[in-house]
């Protein structure tokens, strides 16, 4: 018995003292700071510092190669009477809009045909999403082939189907340039929409069409009081992300048209681009990314009210 | 209401043939049970009737009318279904008017049936909530109700009581057959579980393989299985199966198997008399089993070795080995029985069950 004791003590003693670090991190509440660190790390480098520099440069005058002074508002004033900034704002709230609208109604639509059974499901569900896995360039610069006035496919067709008699400049004219535009912006951005919306639609029992249809709804009124309201938090998220996107658009139109013709395409990106990086006024191209600030958070803070509603309900 | 005939109704799935030939008739007012294992074709059967399945071939009558081709809408049914599928963003209200609403009642209409719906279901208070605040139980009230506000010719049930646990199942079989009784509506109930089959149905549907066995009232089918497939899935503990071979001693039928050597009555020899010098399947039911203290007087007794007692309180269950098979015995609380012990079982010959080995069909 005294040997064992002994022994036991002796196990205590030799047991190794724990360092002030491992003790810090018993504590929840420096270990929880420990483990967000490297987040913290990132985003403050990647996001806070650029956006607090964006901000800074906006206020400044600054251009490429002179640091620039403080200057209060003065870039936006110069925005407010600038008559290409307005036309920007217009044509990315037409863009955004009309894009999203179509969008959503091919996704949504393309999305009720997948969510049915046939032969090659899985394969044309993959198929689907082909647009949205191509790096947007070089799809661009496909479609850019595609509306090009002398080799166009689309006037070839049109020409030969009889539809058109003369070469339409897709690109070129003011007019259809925009409706070019959100034509590309569409085809990219209907996968998104529907392979979100068929992953929302497989979440609904399918009992409850079977329900519905015996209480006598028909298809479409399955849809409007069955579908639809079950699907619309997904569906606000979907649109919540793709607004953003599409507001902030700029790969697309740099590259198709950039902006032109006679600014007929420009957007707050590309005009943030030409300003800041073509003509090299940097403080004005800040200028004018940060105004599309206060625009996004109204369209974010209304999204996120309304689907904080339809959760609760 | 309405009678709902099925005259030789089959559907085949690409090269699955679930439902063969069905022939039924429910009567008016009547509460037809379906019931089977797995995979039987009831549900399909019934889904068919509902108008949510195709039929591949043969003919459903609702009423008057055959509805073949109707839609689900046109055949004035109602179903519950085994989850509930209440409209998750409706409130309980909604969720029973909306069947109302698509056919356009008018508004104090819909709402005299649904207050009169919750009254018979009990759930007047709970009007107001959405089916996520309620409990199983609750939800299938609401399905009910859903069901009953309609006032449809027919209500068909897809086993509307399996998510619900065990007592509350229970209480809610009770109120089924107590709404049933009042609202004397055609019912069709699917099920697997035979106690609800024999406790709800005015007449049950026995399937198995897409194939109906045998229909009839309850203990009609319990008390004369048409083969043995009725025969084993009627009744809990299941029937005692043993084979044994029917011979001919001096003009008496006896049956011979392992541990058995029975002397049959003349009545039920010459019931059997075609078989002799064949293999049968015999059937005990358990209860038809009691404990004898000695030989019994007229031959109908054979000894076993009991290996499991599981005491029920109202009964006992004896799980005993008979020659190399085994039986179980449901016998009175009393009887005082140990493991390994050796007992005599006595049996009422009238109570016994010959099938033949070949077809399974009653002899």
């Amino acid at each position: 018995m005294a040997v064992s004791g002994l022994a036991t003590r002796g196990a205590f003693a030799r047991a190794p003292r724990r360092g002030t670090a491992s003790r810090l991190l018993e504590d929840e509440r420096w270990l929880a700071a420990a483990l967000l660190l490297p987040t913290v790390i990132l985003l403050a480098l990647f996001i806070a510092y650029p956006f607090v520099e964006g901000v800074w440069l906006a206020v400044t005058n600054a251009t490429v190669g002179v640091p620039g002074k403080f200057v209060g508002l003065a870039n936006f004033e110069m925005l407010w009477n600038d008559s290409i900034f307005r036309v920007a704002v217009w044509n990315t709230f037409v863009y955004t809009a009309v894009a999203t609208v179509f969008k959503l109604g091919l996704g949504l639509w393309l999305a009720l045909l997948l969510n049915r059974n046939f032969r090659g499901k899985a394969f044309t569900r993959a198929f689907i999403l082909l647009p949205f896995i191509i790096p947007t360039v070089l799809s661009t610069y496909a479609w850019k082939w595609m509306f090009d006035p002398t080799f166009s496919v689309i006037n070839w067709t049109l020409f030969q189907l009889d539809i058109i008699h003369s070469r339409i400049n897709w690109l070129g004219d003011p007019g259809l340039a925009l409706i070019s535009v959100i034509i590309v912006n569409v085809w990219r951005g209907v996968p998104f929409y529907a392979i979100s919306l068929l992953a929302g639609l497989q979440t609904i029992n399918p009992e409850l069409q079977e329900a519905a249809a015996i209480d006598g709804a028909p298809p479409w009124q399955r849809f409007w009081h069955i579908t639809w309201p079950l699907l619309l938090p997904v569906t606000m998220v979907v649109v919540l992300f793709s607004v953003i996107q599409t507001f902030a658009d700029f790969q697309l139109v740099y590259v198709l048209t950039g902006g032109g013709p006679a600014n007929a395409t420009q957007l707050f990106a590309t005009y943030a681009y030409q300003l800041g990086v073509g003509t090299g006024l940097l403080s004005q191209g800040a200028a004018v990314s940060l105004a599309m600030f206060p625009f996004l958070l109204i369209i974010v803070v209304v999204q996120l009210l309304y689907i904080r509603r339809v959760e609760v309900h | 209401m309405a009678r709902v005939v099925i005259r030789n109704l089959n559907k085949s799935y690409n090269e699955v043939h679930a439902v063969k030939g069905v022939n039924l008739e429910i009567r008016d007012r009547e509460f037809m049970v379906l019931v089977g294992p797995s995979g039987c074709g009831k549900t399909t059967t019934l889904r068919m009737v509902a108008g949510l399945e195709s039929i591949t071939s043969g003919d459903i009558v609702i009423g008057e009318t055959v509805v073949n081709e109707l839609p689900p809408m046109d055949r004035d049914i109602a179903m519950v279904f085994q989850n509930y599928a209440l409209y998750p963003h409706m409130s309980v209200y909604d969720n029973m008017a909306f069947g109302l609403k698509m056919r356009k009642f008018a508004r104090p209409e819909i709402d005299r049936r649904v207050r009169e719906a919750a009254d018979i279901l009990g759930i007047e208070n709970l009007l107001n909530r959405k089916p996520r605040q309620l409990s199983g139980g609750q939800r299938q009230r609401v399905a009910l109700g859903r069901a009953i506000v309609r006032h449809p010719q027919v209500f068909l049930f897809d086993e509307p009581l399996s998510n619900l646990d065990a007592k509350l199942r229970v209480q809610m079989r009770v109120e089924l057959k107590k709404i049933h009784d009042r609202l004397g509506t055609t019912a069709i109930y699917v099920t697997h579980d035979q106690i609800e089959a024999m406790t709800l149905g005015d007449r049950v549907v026995v399937m198995k393989d897409g194939v109906v066995q045998q229909v009839g009232e309850p203990l009609d089918l319990y008390n004369e299985p048409a083969n043995r497939f009725v025969a084993g899935f009627l009744g809990s503990p299941a029937m005692n199966f043993a084979t044994v071979a029917l011979t001919d001693v001096a003009g008496a039928t006896h049956a011979l198997g392992e541990g058995l050597q029975l002397a049959l009555p003349p009545q039920i020899g010459e019931r059997l008399r075609s078989h002799i010098g064949q293999q049968v399947t015999l059937g005990i039911r358990p209860e038809d089993l009691r404990v004898e203290s000695g030989e019994a007087a007229n031959g109908l007794s054979f000894g076993a070795v009991v290996e499991v007692v599981e005491r029920l309180g109202s009964e006992i269950l004896l799980d005993v080995k008979v020659g190399s098979g085994t039986m179980v015995a449901a016998v009175e609380p009393t009887v005082q029985a140990k493991v390994r012990d050796h007992l005599r079982l006595a049996l009422n010959p009238e109570r016994l069950h010959f099938f033949d080995c070949r077809s399974e069909a009653a002899i």
